[in-house]
């Protein structure tokens, strides 16, 4: 009978399940940002040699640190993906469960963009003036040392040479990485230029991270959520938004969106990469040493990713949208990975 | 003037008030009916749009573009010599060189850059396959298919003057797309890669094999842990189960299992299934697991309401005839039950299908190339699949991933109508 015959086949199901007790495929977790360049390196490299491809798993950056410092064996991730370099506390976790050696590859660099639909007029803003328009208090216009709820509602009555539209802005949620990084290098860029607040840097570090990483809540910031598609497709149906988000996303969609000028330079692909484009971060992933050797490929997945092929000038991960090393410093990163030389902050 | 009606017939005034109230119910019927039929109406109305939409989407997905090449095997250009693996030949310089052949007037770096860009990137791969499978080719000239570029691709499908930029292709590019169309080097066929292979991260290699087979295994294994648990769990409490207070408490447990979140049992699965079974991460087998913790209080809920629905007197005659409580249920109640299990069973299948939360947590939403052969193998889920290729840059993927959903439908739809055969079957027993 039907059920006889389930019951039947879910009582082998059980029985056949054999625990794996090796693994022969690179398991590799982290950063959504990075995940677009190493499956490509991972697919090729499936395909170019006899191993099997990595399995690469999308779970952010600090996800993935505390599954990759979980422990070493072959229950755990062999390789982390990072769009920040790792940190003080994660290398101790990594310590603590006895993950002593990690290897950090640089892969290259990543830029993030403050675009319009490209019917939209094109405009040149400064850090100072993406930080008065999103921040969620801003100086006292007055020069005195106060903060004031961020009562700009318009472009231009922050700064004259921007365009008379309400300021509307489409952008990743706090859980994202590329919020991280904006709030970094975007908002806290221009929040430095405040000497006073600058100096606060030093004395009441909390404070300073709350007046330059907080974003307005009063509707001209729109989160977005993770997917940066939605923003892209939000632009070309609102020409008055801005949006922000990765450089590969800008590079996919140039002809129906544009980039600002930051700070007098566009997002190109040579300013992101001589750091003349503001708001850049460097990508990285991390290695665990003592997985080398036992799960097969490695070092020749490492080999693949750090050759001239994969992230050099003309790599195929620049496809991609990945912003390059110079080639010197490809040269460098490369030794030191293929040594196996372990980071230390 | 009802004052008026009650003076003139005192004595039929229920008669009355019945007879004015009439065009008030009748009317009310009226509303409630059109307010149904409108509710129809736009349900279907809604779903024809969706499909609709999603289908106009996916057609170009299930089309691809082809390009001719001469590639010339000599050995010469291959690096070949006696006793040199196929495997380990210079096949990149070798379709380089075919490419440029087919455009001798392009020279300078940048433009022959963009020039082999035209071309799929799995090209090179393709050639070596096309080598190793046929290696009498060795030393001949053969015209060889390869994919063009996702960018080609959709600019072919989309351009109204070829010739013209568009998209993300230039003049430039344009005017040697058009000159491979004048010379029929390129061909639009059906895209059977779409069915026949696994995720890539270049839009026309993209398939949908892997996730496909990694959710027919994980409903495999969904299915033969949560029907035979549920039916038994449900029967047990129905037809054997004392009436207590425990039972009271387990029933309302089990009809709260059925609210909660389904991220909630991701997060159980990757605790305990993982960290204390140490069952492969990644695995339908423990994607299955947490799906049957998901629809096990769906079957349970949905066979016990068909199990209380078979009539006393089926199981009064069975014990009549003498037949033990095991036989009355085993052969009597359940056959008549079954079809409303297989109901709430196909609502729980349907609901594990289209399930990604808790499979974030036990690490099936990955970029997985290979084709799982065993439930202990790495793999994703179909709508996995649908939520990657969705939230990936590259414009190709915009019609793969609604090509993917019409491929998730049409497994649902599957599994639906094999669930209404058996369902039949057991009603005309």
């Amino acid at each position: 009978m039907f059920y006889r015959k389930l019951m039947a086949l879910s009582l082998a199901a059980v029985a056949t399940t054999s625990m794996a007790a090796g693994r022969d495929t690179i398991s590799v977790v982290g950063s959504s940002t990075v995940y677009p360049f190493s499956t490509v390196v991972a697919e090729r490299f499936g395909k170019a040699t006899d191993f099997a491809t990595p399995k690469i798993e999308s779970t952010g950056t600090g996800g993935g640190m505390k599954l990759f410092c979980a422990g070493v064996g072959v229950d755990t991730p062999d390789m982390s993906n990072a769009s920040r370099r790792i940190k003080a506390s994660e290398l101790k976790m990594c310590k603590e469960n006895g993950v002593d050696e990690v290897v950090e590859v640089l892969v290259g660099y990543d830029g993030i963009v403050f675009s319009n639909a490209i019917e939209a007029p094109n405009i040149s803003i400064s850090l100072q003036d993406i930080f008065l328009a999103l921040a969620k208090e801003i100086p006292n216009p007055d020069g005195s040392e106060t903060l004031i709820e961020n009562p700009y509602m318009k472009w231009n009555e922050i700064n004259p040479s921007l365009p008379d539209m309400n300021i509307s802005v489409y952008g990743p949620p706090p859980t994202s990485g590329t919020r991280d990084a904006f709030a970094e290098l975007g908002l806290e860029g221009g929040c430095k230029a405040y000497g006073w607040i600058k100096d606060l840097k030093k004395k009441d570090k909390n404070r300073y991270k709350s007046i330059c990483h907080s974003v307005r809540e009063d509707g001209a910031y729109i989160e977005t959520g993770e997917n940066d598609n939605l923003i892209v497709q939000k632009l070309t149906t609102n020409p008055k938004a801005f949006g922000i988000f990765g450089f590969s996303f800008l590079d996919q969609n140039s002809d129906t969106l544009q980039g600002s000028k930051v700070n007098g330079a566009y997002p190109t692909f040579e300013d992101i990469a001589d750091g003349t484009y503001p708001i850049s971060r460097p990508l990285y992933f991390y290695v665990k040493k003592a997985h080398v050797g036992k799960v097969p490929g490695i070092m020749e997945y490492l080999e693949e990713f750090t050759s001239e092929d994969a992230i050099g000038d003309e790599g195929y991960t620049t496809d991609k949208g990945l912003i390059p090393l110079s080639s010197d410093k490809l040269e460098e990163m490369r030794k030191s990975v293929m040594s196996l030389q372990s980071v230390s902050l | 003037m009802t004052k008026a009606v009650n003076e003139s017939l005192p004595t039929s005034a229920v008669t009355e008030k019945i007879k004015l109230s009439l065009t008030k119910r009748h009317r009310s019927e009226m509303m409630f009916k059109s307010t149904g039929l409108a509710a129809v109406v736009l349900g279907f109305i809604l779903v024809f749009v969706l499909l609709f939409d999603i289908t106009s989407k996916a057609l170009p997905a299930f089309h691809q573009h082809w390009v001719q090449l001469e590639v010339d095997f000599s050995e010469d250009n291959l690096r070949y010599s006696e006793g040199i693996s196929l495997e380990d030949l210079r096949y990149r310089s070798t379709l380089r060189k075919a490419i440029a052949n087919q455009f001798p007037d392009v020279k300078s770096r940048r433009d022959k850059r963009k020039l082999y860009g035209l071309y799929s990137t799995n090209a090179e791969f393709a050639i070596k396959d096309f080598l190793i499978a046929n290696p009498n080719t060795l030393d001949t000239i053969q015209n060889i298919w390869v994919r063009v570029d996702d960018d080609v691709d959709i600019y072919l499908k989309e351009t109204t003057s070829l010739g013209e930029p568009l998209v993300r292709v230039d003049v430039k590019e344009a005017q040697w797309i058009k000159s491979l169309v004048e010379t029929g080097r390129i061909d639009k066929r059906f895209n059977i890669e779409f069915f026949t292979s696994s995720d890539s991260r270049e839009p026309e290699l993209a398939g949908v094999r892997g996730a496909l087979t990694g959710t027919m295994l994980t409903m495999l294994v969904t299915l033969a842990l949560s029907f035979p648990l549920g039916v038994a769990a449900a029967l047990y409490l129905e037809e054997f189960a004392p009436k207590n207070k425990w039972t009271d408490m387990i029933e309302v447990n089990i009809n709260n299992l059925a609210a909660v979140p389904s991220i909630i049992f991701g997060l159980l699965g990757l605790a305990v299934i993982i960290n204390i079974f140490g069952l492969p991460r990644s695995a339908p087998l423990v994607g299955g697991i947490v799906l049957t913790l998901m629809t096990l209080p769906t079957i349970i809920i949905a066979s016990r309401a068909s199990i209380k629905a078979v009539p006393p007197s089926i199981r009064e005659a069975a014990t009549g005839l003498g037949a033990s409580k095991i036989q009355t249920t085993f052969s009597h109640v359940l056959p008549m039950a079954m079809p409303g299990i297989l109901t709430g069973t196909i609502i729980g299948m349907a609901q594990a299908l289209g399930e990604t939360a808790p499979l974030l947590m036990i690490g099936m939403v990955a970029f997985i190339v290979d084709v799982p052969a065993s439930i202990t193998d790495a793999s994703t889920v179909m709508p996995v699949q649908i939520f990657l290729w969705a939230d990936s840059p590259e414009r190709g993927f915009l019609a793969k991933t609604s090509a993917a959903i019409l491929v998730l439908l049409g497994f649902l739809f599957l599994m639906n109508a094999s669930a209404a055969y058996l369902r039949r079957r057991f009603e005309s027993k």
